[in-house]
């Protein structure tokens, strides 16, 4: 495989890391200080998109910036699958930018300075881990995240975001100190290398009992994916102003955490070593239990963005579930559901915050008639459904198809089952809201006078309408991430 | 100029001296003269290092006496290092001190700066000496400047925190003492370098034995290893923040570096890991020390206090990464020592920004800092992330080694402990982020306080100068980790 040296990754990452301290010294000019915020996320795009075309060729960029010892060094290397996250975190990042400036300047928020700043290093630090080279850059890049998502969730200060930004912090820090930062160092310990490779670290150094430790670690370690009994810090992270439980809690910080297992699966451990010792079924044992209650949980929840977060949780399951399949359908399936599930999942997000700044309902039992006032808003939360459930014409369905057809493939026919069960929970809770939203009857409502159209400010409205239509695109035009992944994963 | 690895440790000497004369001149003069001891003396640190990198090992006869009958300072890559760290800690502390110093103690500065030199040198001579007998003259140097220090802080609790501190103190400067009373009398030599030739020949001594036994328990002591930390935190909490502010960071430190001395260059690996079998008992209770430190830690309500059992608690990272017996261990406490006093610095240079403004530091004291002194809280929470380990700040590099040369070891539970402080490592300062981030400040004046409109107070900016740079530095050198370990470290345990 062929290597280029460039600098490129890094000045990806970067980039929104420099602009901060722009960012602070214009806190007092609003205007100066948001047109520079979509200056580095255009930067930060093209830089990553620049590297597209050498990547779908079959050639990775790398670049060493610091070695520590040998085999363990802070390193970039951009192959397909870390250039399939690093295009959905920087294109959403640019979209949410849009969307953040109406929904902070819409609720007069307070601190607004202090939140774009933390949300840009968040963005850095995704993209980072993204184009890690080896576990210890992802795992430096993941602590970053964690940390600097922090006082994002706890943006409001009061008693509330205090308890949930402990919870958050308790799970997320907490695991990955106390399982990825051993787990991770035992690896080390034994192989002397921590390089991602597709055919795995290990040679023979491992017994089954120990591989199947090692794993666990890693998998409930990166609680950023919300498995399973690691998951209530999400909802709690529900706290936060809409654009980071939009882009943060449906995209970035979540999918970090499922990029991390997929890593760790597919290139410390390996496809081969965890066939071998049929370590594929106990994952994906997990990730099933962790899709049914998660959707189970949903159907409960009448707060709307808590409702989210638990399909959420579901839903990322849903990619290490494919992943774990270790079958070339399954491990598609799973991964394009990273691009197909943010798509899908930013836009509910979005509506629900459009939702709130116009109206300032947060309860779906609040929010039967309200797709006559808010049509686009409600039209976009359609599609939005639609890609998580999994139906055409959106680009869930895509994932969803070849994830069936992945178990299939792996005969693991009972599996499949959890899925068809899990997608039809999805429908139960996503599709009665839009249903009451545009046939139901509020109560202040007269049926005399005419519903006028009210939806929130164009900021706001825009970008789900943009979130939307990509991911009805993405059901006819997924060859790009399909060629990603195929190229990353060299199936 | 050859004389370098005199002048680290003369210049400060000569300028305490004038500092002390120029109390009764002009007491203002001894501000620019300790100054200007600790830069000389830093330079000369430098250029040390640089030349042993290159050179390899010093040897510096004091006053042209031969060893083993003259004193000898013997500069190896270890102690150079160590000494560019005193020096440069040294020096950045007190360019940072003028105005709290004048505040804390703004009848007795000029005998303040004598005392801190003194400290210095004392310490900066441990660090460099190749003489066992002359290492326990230059510990009483800096213990009784210490003890003197501690005195001149905090009018109602200071003093006596001090006599306890005296009081174990001697204790330890005895054991240490008769520890090499005993080498003595078995070897006939005190430079460090003689007694280790001979001692290879009679590892099966059990006097060699007892005088290694009495030289450890005296040294642990001195470096407040659990259970004898006790005269620590008073100590270090109710001395001058100036003070506090060097002694924290360095002193434990140079005792950790003394251990590690006693354990390679005189006694030697083959003693110390098969002749004796120690090593398991020591990290079982640096294991203890770990979890000790950080327990306690938790349940204290000032600022200052926590981070001084936090110390406690480091101390046991080092004793257990020596005492492991292989080389990764071994390199993560050095490269902790320099990590650990970048970090405890930066920490308590933070602190005492906050004593600055706040005069105390209980923990009910910080609310709303975030928003009134951003500046400081960002030194401290960078320091912070340091010791909890996050990467790429140096705490988590050391924690690194460490943690490998505990698996190497089989030494699971060390490396179990080291998790577990950097979780309750965690716990601990988001204790302290949430007040100050959550809580809004008092309301001082009657008008009401809300998080949007918070006037900036900060520190002097000297004070936040130096405090920015060394927090900035704790990630420049966990970036540069490796060439530090492959430079430094690993050369010198070949």
């Amino acid at each position: 495989m062929e290597t280029i040296i460039s600098i490129k990754p890094l000045l990806a990452v970067l980039v929104s890391l420099f602009v901060i301290p722009v960012l602070i010294s214009s806190s007092g000019k609003p205007n100066v200080r948001e047109s520079w915020i979509f200056v580095a996320g255009a930067i930060k795009l093209i830089l990553v998109l620049s590297m597209l075309p050498v990547i779908l060729e079959g050639k990775q960029i790398a670049l060493t910036l610091f070695e520590f010892a040998p085999g363990a060094a802070i390193a970039f290397r951009v192959d397909g699958l870390g250039m399939l996250f690093a295009i959905v975190a920087a294109s959403l990042y640019i979209v949410t930018s849009v969307y953040s400036i109406g929904y902070m300047r819409g609720l007069d928020e307070h601190g607004q300075t202090r939140f774009v700043s933390f949300f840009a290093l968040a963005i850095s630090a995704t993209i980072g881990a993204a184009f890690s080279a080896n576990l210890l850059t992802l795992y430096l890049f993941y602590e970053i995240l964690s940390l600097a998502t922090y006082p994002l969730v706890a943006h409001h200060q009061d008693k509330k975001s205090r308890i949930s930004g402990r919870r958050y912090l308790t799970f997320i820090l907490g695991t990955s100190i106390a399982l990825v930062l051993p787990a991770m160092i035992y690896c080390y310990h034994v192989t002397g290398t921590l390089e991602f490779s597709t055919a795995g670290i290990f040679s023979d150094q491992l017994s089954k009992p120990a591989a199947t430790v090692l794993l666990l670690m890693f998998v409930f370690g990166f609680a950023k994916a919300g498995i399973m009994p690691f998951h209530s810090w999400l909802p709690a992270a529900m706290v936060a102003p809409t654009p980071v439980s939009a882009l943060l809690h449906a995209v970035a910080v979540v999918k970090v955490g499922v990029f991390s297992i997929v890593r760790v699966m597919t290139g410390i451990f390996g496809v081969d070593l965890l066939s071998n010792f049929n370590l594929g079924v106990v994952v994906m044992s997990i990730a099933s239990v962790t899709i049914l209650v998660g959707s189970c949980i949903a159907l409960s929840q009448d707060e709307l963005k808590r409702r989210l977060a638990y399909s959420t949780i579901s839903q990322l399951s849903y990619i290490i579930f494919g992943v774990a399949l270790l079958s070339p359908q399954g491990l598609l399936g799973g991964v394009i559901h990273i691009v197909m599930h943010a798509f899908g999942k930013i836009t509910l997000f979005f509506c629900a915050g459009a939702i709130y700044v116009a109206t300032g309902k947060k309860y779906i039992s609040q929010m039967s008639g309200l797709g006559k006032k808010m049509p686009f808003t409600f039209a976009a939360f359609f599609i939005g459904a639609l890609g998580v459930i999994g139906l055409p014409p959106s680009g869930g369905f895509y994932s969803k198809w070849n994830l069936i057809l992945g178990t299939l493939e792996a005969q693991q026919t009972i599996f499949m089952v959890v899925l068809l069960v899990s997608s039809f929970l999805n429908a139960f809770y996503f599709l009665p809201i839009v249903y009451k939203g545009f046939f139901g009857k509020s109560e202040e409502e007269d049926d005399n006078v005419p519903v006028k159209i009210q939806e929130a400010n164009l900021c706001l409205v825009i970008p789900l309408m943009i979130t939307a239509v990509i991911s009805i695109v993405l059901f006819f035009y997924p060859t790009v991430f399909v060629n990603l992944i195929k190229v990353g994963l060299g199936i | 100029m050859d004389n370098y690895p005199a002048l680290i440790v003369i210049a400060p000497l000569l300028a305490a001296l004038l500092a002390g004369l120029a109390v009764w001149i002009k007491e203002r003069l001894s501000y620019p003269i300790a100054l200007m001891g600790l830069a000389v003396s830093t330079f000369s640190a430098f250029k040390v290092l640089m030349q042993v990198i290159d050179s390899g090992t010093i040897q510096y006869k004091m006053a042209g006496w031969t060893p083993p009958m003259g004193i000898e300072y013997r500069i190896d890559l270890l102690n150079a290092m160590v000494l560019l760290l005193v020096s440069s800690i040294a020096f950045l502390n007190l360019l940072a001190s003028y105005k709290s110093v004048e505040i804390e103690t703004n009848d007795r500065a000029g005998s303040f700066y004598t005392i801190y030199l003194l400290f210095v040198t004392g310490l900066l001579g441990v660090t460099a000496t190749g003489d066992l007998f002359n290492l326990y003259v230059l510990i009483e140097i800096t213990s009784l400047t210490s003890y003197a220090m501690v005195a001149l802080g905090d009018r109602d609790r200071g003093p006596l925190a001090s006599l306890n501190y005296v009081f174990i103190g001697v204790i330890g400067a005895s054991f240490y003492l008769l520890g090499v009373g005993y080498l003595y009398l078995k070897t006939g030599s005190l430079n460090m370098l003689d007694v280790a030739n001979i001692l290879s020949g009679i590892h099966g001594s059990s006097t060699v034995l007892v005088a290694f036994i009495l030289m450890m328990i005296g040294i642990w002591i001195k470096m407040a290893l659990f259970p004898m930390h006790v005269w620590l935190p008073n100590a270090y909490t109710y001395s001058p923040v100036a003070f506090a502010r060097i002694v924290a960071p360095l002193m434990t430190k140079v005792m950790v570096y003394v251990m590690i001395r006693l354990l390679i260059t005189v006694f030697g690996f083959d003693y110390v890991f098969e002749t004796l079998n120690l090593a398991d008992a020591v990290v079982w209770l640096a294991t203890i020390a770990v979890l000790a430190g950080g327990v306690m830690a938790l349940s204290q309500k000032n600022l200052k206090k926590m981070l001084t059992y936090i110390i406690v608690c480091e101390i046991g990272y080092m004793v257990g990464g020596a005492w492991l017996g292989n080389q990764l261990g071994m390199t993560g406490a050095i490269l902790h020592i320099l990590n650990d006093a970048l970090m405890t610095f930066a920490l308590f240079l933070a602190v005492g920004n906050m004593v600055y403004k706040l005069k105390t530091v209980d923990l009910i004291d910080l609310k709303g800092l975030f928003g009134k002194m951003p500046w400081t809280m960002a030194g401290f929470v960078l320091a912070a992330f340091s010791i909890i380990g996050v990467p790429p700040t140096c705490g988590f590099f050391s924690k690194w080694y460490l943690i490998l040369g505990a698996f190497e070891a089989g030494a699971y539970h060390f490396a179990g402990a080291l998790i577990i402080s950097s979780l309750i490592c965690a716990v601990l300062f988001f204790k302290v982020f949430e007040i100050c981030f959550f809580e809004p400040m008092p309301e001082e004046h009657g008008h009401v306080d809300s998080h949007s409109h918070v006037i900036i107070e900060e520190a002097p900016v000297s004070m936040l100068i130096v405090s920015g740079f060394v927090s900035l530095s704790l990630i420049v050198v966990g970036l540069y980790s490796g060439t530090i370990v492959n430079t430094i470290i690993l050369p010198f345990l070949k």
